[in-house]
């Protein structure tokens, strides 16, 4: 059906392109300068649109395309060419205060769900979503929506980042673009040189598989491959998702973000059969440029607590811990190779992941299952909205027990090269 | 404009110099002497079945892949990281058996406890009565050569032990095989048609099929062809009547078999250092290598690289009474309750790097050092630990680094 709907709505949009190329001036351009964020809140609005004529209709996307070549302890698969993602949104207006946005993507992304990109390449919904303002504090937002659980997670559009890969806490500690069926409001407030927002949704959420699943560990994008979640609750109660923004245009951006509920099927038709266990994220996020060098700083680290069931085994942790710091540094900034306003940045990104904090029962001692990564890179930027960038990571992961001798743990190195467009 | 030409150059040198040098940023294969993982020699068909084997090893199994509802483990590799010696939070429980006639709690789950179940479901306990031993699981690798050491050469150990001046005497555990396995054609069964078994720390376990059958659905409680039947806790009485499903394939388990079958064997390192040459020296002399014997030779394989290979494991496969010490109550097969197979000690300076950097040696885990665990040693090796214990300090610090070194 997804499919179809696809197929059709890709039809449909080269029928307006076909046009367009007959009048361009039919297909106005929002130029949106897509590497400025506004509230991270902000950022599923904050993308380049084009307008259909006097359609009340706008229509965007992004594509994601890299090349990989990575090696851990020596082991390698070769040079991999991957086509990660395309993605379409169409957002109307259906009155001047009411307003829809749909995201529909093609995702393929080996560093999110291994789960899922073992099955390949899916479309799906990923937000379609009704806005609806009652006032500019409180306004009403129904469908599909992504959790606004960090920073990440909404303002996670490929041509926005200097790197090809997302932040490894962000899409295998969080799961990354966590979107469900639910309702809430949210508002926003300006003061002077300050910005605050919030955001509260309740929403269908994870079930048993974040520590049921094929990587081991408490695994909260093992929850993605559930896509029943879209129609019913596997524990019936909602999952609660808070966001509290403050920006400030002199010093940057802060969030601070819970989200929390029952993830377990703790009855089966009316009959208890286990207790209510709780997962619950807190996340912070930061974000700011620094005026006198323009270095871009962005950060986000995340907190999560599962209830684990008693006499479960501790591979399946009750905390973990991670999250990512990038430093984007512009270097030339202005007319390169005829290209108008082009940007080079050098940029570097630290991370840290914990998926086992904690020690064990039974020698007392510390819990691995952790992984650290730098990974410095280059970019150009020819526009705003079109990023061609190189990284090299370095990665080092060990296993539960400390091991870092192995097929997928031990030492990697990783080369990338991709680009990535608004179009 | 000077300045955007010098720094897009320095970009552009820099991009150059990092895919020149893509190759040493790549991290490379670690020193395969210090590492367990690999396969011996073998045909590319042979590699394939490997590749098979290693990837059903380490993956991890869920209630939907019939993990459960009792178990141990989500994995093999989970209890064997790196084809390695396993850590204490996979320890293992088994009970119900205190001689040598059988396990008597067969009815209420024996031989094993499984320590983890499913949510929902309550934990199993120990019945009343039951006597019990914890074990760790031992290493992997090179157990495909173990498998390959004829009976005879068992039986041969076992003779030569009745010379030894210090008592040590040691057995092959015989006991009885289950339908499924099929015996080697060299088998020297004993007249009540029991086999001399050498895998486990009983060594009750005949072959690395059974091993593996047994590891599926006590470990993981995964169900196949060979035993289908799920654990289950008698305080549920819910004890399964009829076979299950089988929820690993016989392809699958086979794969698995045919992939710990062809593990390399641990390398021993630093050969050439004259501390670990001495300390072999020790390790002799002392009397340690009358059970820890220092080579085998394994018989036929059709795989070319197990077959008549001489190889060096410090065990005899036989099982040997360590005194009240380590006597748990708890036996398999026709060993006493203090009797223990003699723990091959190939890759025990590798044995930190899957224990968080310490040592948990013995059956299960309580020596900490190498040190503690020969001094824990009694029984039939009491002579040996008692001179451990007055050695000079160089002597001692030799043995010590020359046990790092296997």
């Amino acid at each position: 059906m997804i499919k179809t709907l696809f197929t059709a709505l890709t039809l449909s949009l080269f029928f307006y392109s076909a046009t367009a190329q007959i009048d361009s001036s039919l297909l106005r351009t929002h130029d949106t300068d897509t590497t400025k964020k506004g509230l991270a809140m902000d950022a599923i609005y904050d993308r380049p649109f084009l307008k259909l004529g006097k359609l009340p209709v706008s229509i965007g996307g992004y594509v994601e395309s890299n090349w990989q070549y990575a090696s851990t302890s020596g082991i390698t698969v070769g040079n991999q060419f991957q086509f990660r993602r395309f993605s379409l949104f169409v957002a109307s207006s259906i009155s001047k205060r009411i307003k829809f946005l749909s995201e529909i993507e093609y995702e393929n992304d080996p560093s999110g769900d291994p789960d899922q990109a073992k099955k390949g390449p899916e479309f799906e919904i990923e937000y379609a979503a009704l806005d609806i303002e009652l006032h500019p504090l409180l306004n009403l937002r129904g469908g599909m929506i992504v959790n606004p659980i960090g920073s990440f997670n909404q303002n996670h559009d490929g041509p926005k980042w200097e790197f090809t890969d997302r932040p490894i806490a962000m899409t295998q500690m969080l799961p990354a673009t966590w979107n469900n069926t639910g309702f809430g409001i949210y508002g926003k407030h300006y003061r002077k040189n300050w910005m605050f927002g919030y955001e509260i949704y309740l929403t269908g959420g994870f079930n048993d598989s974040i520590i049921d699943n094929t990587q081991g560990k408490t695994f909260l994008p093992a929850a993605k491959s559930n896509t029943s979640r879209f129609t019913s609750s596997a524990s019936g109660e909602p999952l609660i998702t808070a966001k509290l923004s403050a920006r400030n245009n002199n010093i940057g951006e802060l969030g601070l973000s819970y989200m929390g509920g029952v993830y377990n099927t703790w009855r089966v038709e009316g009959t208890p059969v286990d207790d209510k266990r709780s997962v619950r994220v807190l996340d912070v996020d930061f974000n700011t440029v620094l005026p006198a060098t323009r270095t871009a700083l962005t950060t986000e680290w995340a907190w999560v607590f599962v209830d684990i069931p008693p006499n479960y085994t501790q591979q399946y942790s009750n905390r973990q811990f991670g999250g990512f710091a990038d430093i984007v540094q512009p270097v030339i900034r202005g007319k390169i190779l005829d290209w108008e306003n082009a940007v080079v940045n050098l940029a570097v990104r630290l991370e840290y992941v914990d998926w086992n904090v904690g020690k064990f029962t039974s020698t007392g001692t510390r819990m691995y299952n952790d992984l650290w990564s730098i990974m410095p890179g280059i970019s150009f930027r020819p526009t705003q909205q079109t990023v061609l960038r190189f990284n090299y990571r370095h990665q080092h992961q060990r296993d539960i027990t400390g091991n870092t001798i192995g097929a997928t743990i031990g030492n990697t190195g990783e080369f990338n090269f991709g680009i990535s467009t608004y179009f | 404009m000077k300045k955007k030409a010098t720094v897009l150059t320095a970009s552009i040198s820099l991009i150059i110099a990092l895919l020149s040098g893509c190759y040493k940023l790549l991290p490379q294969m670690p020193d395969p002497t210090n590492t367990l993982c690999g396969p011996v020699s073998l045909s590319n068909a042979q590699s394939v079945l490997f590749a098979k084997g290693n990837d059903a090893f380490f993956a991890i199994r869920t209630a939907a892949t019939g993990l459960g509802p009792y178990f141990v483990s989500t994995g093999c590799g989970e209890c064997h990281s790196s084809d390695n010696r396993g850590h204490p939070f996979t320890m293992l429980t088994r009970f119900g058996q205190a001689d040598t006639t059988g396990n008597k709690f067969l009815a209420e789950g024996g031989p094993q406890l499984q320590n983890a179940n499913l949510p929902g479901y309550q934990p199993q306990q120990l019945p009343p009565g039951a006597t019990s031993a914890r074990f760790i699981a031992p290493i992997t690798a090179g157990v495909g050569f173990l498998e390959l050491v004829p009976d005879s050469a068992i039986l041969a150990m076992a003779a030569e032990n009745q010379q030894n001046p210090d008592g040590v005497g040691g057995h092959p555990n015989y006991n009885s095989i289950p339908s499924y396995v099929i015996p080697f054609a060299n088998a020297i069964p004993r007249g009540d048609g029991k086999y001399i078994c050498r895998f486990g720390r009983k060594a009750s376990t005949y072959n690395l099929l059974q091993q593996v059958a047994v590891a599926y659905n006590h470990d993981m409680g995964i169900t196949s062809t060979f035993m289908p039947y799920d654990p289950y806790n008698y305080l549920d009485q819910t004890a399964p009547s009829s076979p299950g499903t089988p929820e690993v394939d016989n392809s699958t388990l086979n794969s698995v078999v045919f992939y710990v079958t062809c593990l390399q064997t641990p390398n021993q390192r630093d050969t050439g250092n004259p501390v670990v040459q001495h300390g072999s020296q020790v390790f002799n002399s002392i009397g340690c290598a009358a059970c820890h014997r220092p080579t085998l030779t394994t018989g036929y394989s059709p795989i070319d690289a197990l077959s008549y290979q001489t190889f060096s494991p410090y065990t005899d496969l036989l099982v040997h009474d360590m005194g009240p010490g380590l006597d748990d109550g708890y036996t398999e097969g026709n060993a006493s309750t203090a009797e223990w197979r003699t723990t091959p000690l190939w890759g025990l300076g590798l044995t930190p790097g899957v224990q968080g950097g310490n040592y948990y040696l013995l059956h299960d885990g309580r020596a900490h050092s190498i040190e503690q665990a020969i001094t824990m040693h009694g029984g039939e090796a009491a002579a040996s630990a008692n001179r451990f214990a007055n050695l000079s300090a160089t002597d001692h610090q030799a043995l010590i680094t020359f046990l790092k070194s296997l």
